[in-house]
């Protein structure tokens, strides 16, 4: 039994090896569904007595509602889609430990517990990230007084009820529903004071709570199946939710207990004068036409305004042209780890061009022209020398090392940290002011016409 | 003190741990979106729990398995199944 558990580890192992180059990610993804086909059916031939007639109905509903999300979902939505599979990961992991815990023969309390915290509170934090990313929920923090005091207050309470169930005072049934019960709120009470523009973390960490608890029940069933794929899991969460803070200079704990975005960084209050440049498409045009290296910087606002295509068409058309084109992405650019490659990729931008921090930065220094489509923070140089900002210390997109750099916005309205971009004001900057997809469909009208 | 077989799961759990961290600090920022959706789906791994569950006597026990069977059916299937769909379209001309 235990053998094909393995052998489904090892695939999993494989699959997430191949998934270290685009090329081969593909195969990778799909040995790891092999390796779960291996677990499934090594554990419906091996069991005694199963229910098959409800288990193929449960195959049929899952695999069902699985299919319809993974092939009905916008690239745009994936975000709200991995939250909720995290809690539906979560969800399943905590059922499986209450049904074990309500069956005979009895079953170790303690770990029924762990299990059941861990799997209801993604379940319920889940669908609150689910319902801020989607809509359904403010997407500011929501903030009352006396919070964290509650969440702490919950947390203590499973504590101690954990500590007296040997105590004798309360039976083990009463005390997993009050658990049960609190993780259910704990997950809310986490997850809603944290603002949208910090949702790549709190998925990522729920990502990871989601291994945990299929770790934890896998101790419960003595499953080394669960335990090996939920510490992989674990441990892949835990990786994204450090990346994603050190994109954003911010510590976990700031991140869960900060609520950032309410308290709109009031800076020191004497907005310094920039002198902002606002020029046509067609002067644009004209400095991209005379440039050989150009780097799109990318953020979310262009998958806001649709306008990756034509994007994509501008910089195939400069590249007919000779000229060096690449893009730079910042790791906090799209809504979850690695959105934005997949919104580009989507309109069929070749990989190889997109680059990740490390790799773009250097390559400012001798870039004639940065063009930087809705993305404002993480271009802001203030990150590296002003002290009293809010996002001081936060890696950058070096853009305003390059010869001229271009921006394309709406309007001069601050980005999500709400605080003025200094770089607008640059002596080799210049704003170009419209909808990014408008401005874009106008810019390859020009560079093909020059 | 612990006895064998949770010293047995216990030293899977540690192993597993470290390759995790290994093999998955080598993925690229380009792919960490088919990451987390392809984990996901590796996470979906409950549904043998959840089959084992079903298996069961006693009601209650039965139908909260067969919960778990769905969700994470919905997490195979969804998560294999949107992974290979991003993952085709990364491409290089």
């Amino acid at each position: 039994m235990n053998l094909f558990y393995l052998i489904a580890a090892v695939c999993f192992i494989i699959g997430l090896k191949r998934l270290s180059h685009p090329k081969t990610a593909r195969s990778g993804n799909f040995i790891a569904a092999i390796g779960m086909l291996v677990a499934i059916a090594a554990t419906l031939f091996s069991s005694g007595k199963l229910d098959l007639e409800l288990i193929v109905i449960g195959f049929i509903i899952g695999g069902s509602i699985g299919a319809l999300f993974a092939t009905r979902i916008q690239m745009t939505e994936m975000p709200q889609m991995v939250a909720i599979f995290n809690g539906f990961g979560g969800g399943a992991s905590a059922l499986v430990a209450s049904s074990t815990f309500l069956t005979p023969p009895e079953s170790n309390f303690l770990i029924v517990c762990i299990s059941v915290l861990i799997g209801t509170l993604t379940f319920s934090g889940s669908f609150i990230a689910f319902g801020k990313l989607q809509g359904f929920i403010s997407g500011k923090p929501i903030v009352f007084k006396g919070q964290q005091f509650l969440n702490a207050l919950a947390f203590s309470a499973i504590i101690i009820l954990l500590s007296i169930n040997n105590l004798g005072i309360l039976d083990s049934q009463s005390i997993f529903y009050a658990i049960l019960a609190l993780s259910f709120f704990l997950g809310i009470g986490l997850v809603i004071p944290i603002g949208g523009a910090d949702m790549p973390v709190v998925i990522s960490l729920l990502n990871s709570y989601s291994g945990i608890a299929a770790t934890a029940t896998g101790f419960l069933i003595g499953n080394n199946g669960l335990i090996i794929s939920g510490s992989l899991v674990g441990a892949s969460g835990l990786i994204l939710t450090n990346i994603m803070c050190k994109g954003m200079n911010r510590s976990l704990a700031n991140v869960i207990f900060g609520a950032v975005g309410l308290e709109v960084a009031s800076g020191d209050g004497s907005q310094k004068e920039m002198n902002i440049k606002s020029y046509s498409t067609t002067e644009a045009a004209m400095i991209m036409d005379a440039a050989e290296k150009i780097i799109i910087v990318p953020g979310y606002g262009l998958a806001v305004a649709k306008a990756q295509h034509v994007a994509r068409e501008v910089a195939d058309t400069l590249e007919a042209q000779g000229k060096k084109v690449l893009y730079g992405i910042h790791p906090v650019a799209g809504r979850m780890p690695g959105h934005m490659n997949v919104l580009l990729a989507e309109a069929d931008v070749s990989y190889d061009l997109l680059k990740d921090l490390d790799e773009i930065n250097p390559e400012f220094e001798d870039c004639d022209v940065a063009l930087i489509l809705g993305a404002n923070d993480v271009v802001n140089p203030a990150a590296r020398h002003d002290q009293s900002s809010p996002i001081y210390g936060m890696p950058i997109l070096d853009v305003d090392k390059s010869r001229t750099v271009i921006i394309n916005k709406r309007s001069m309205n601050p980005g999500f940290a709400g605080i003025q971009n200094e770089l607008f004001g640059y002596d080799n900057s210049i704003m170009v002011f419209g909808d990014a997809k408008d401005m874009l469909n106008d810019l390859l009208k020009e560079i093909k016409e020059l | 003190m612990l006895d064998p077989g949770t010293i047995n799961l216990l030293t899977i759990f540690i192993l597993a741990i470290f390759v995790g961290n290994e093999v998955i600090s080598k993925v690229p920022p380009t792919l960490h979106t088919p990451l987390m959706s392809g984990s996901n789906a590796i996470s979906g791994i409950a549904v043998v729990g959840a089959i084992l569950a079903i298996q069961t006597e006693g009601t209650l026990g039965t139908y909260l398995g067969l919960a778990a069977l769905i969700f994470a059916t919905i997490n195979v299937v969804g998560g294999f199944l949107v992974t290979d769909r991003m993952l085709r379209m990364f491409k290089k001309k």
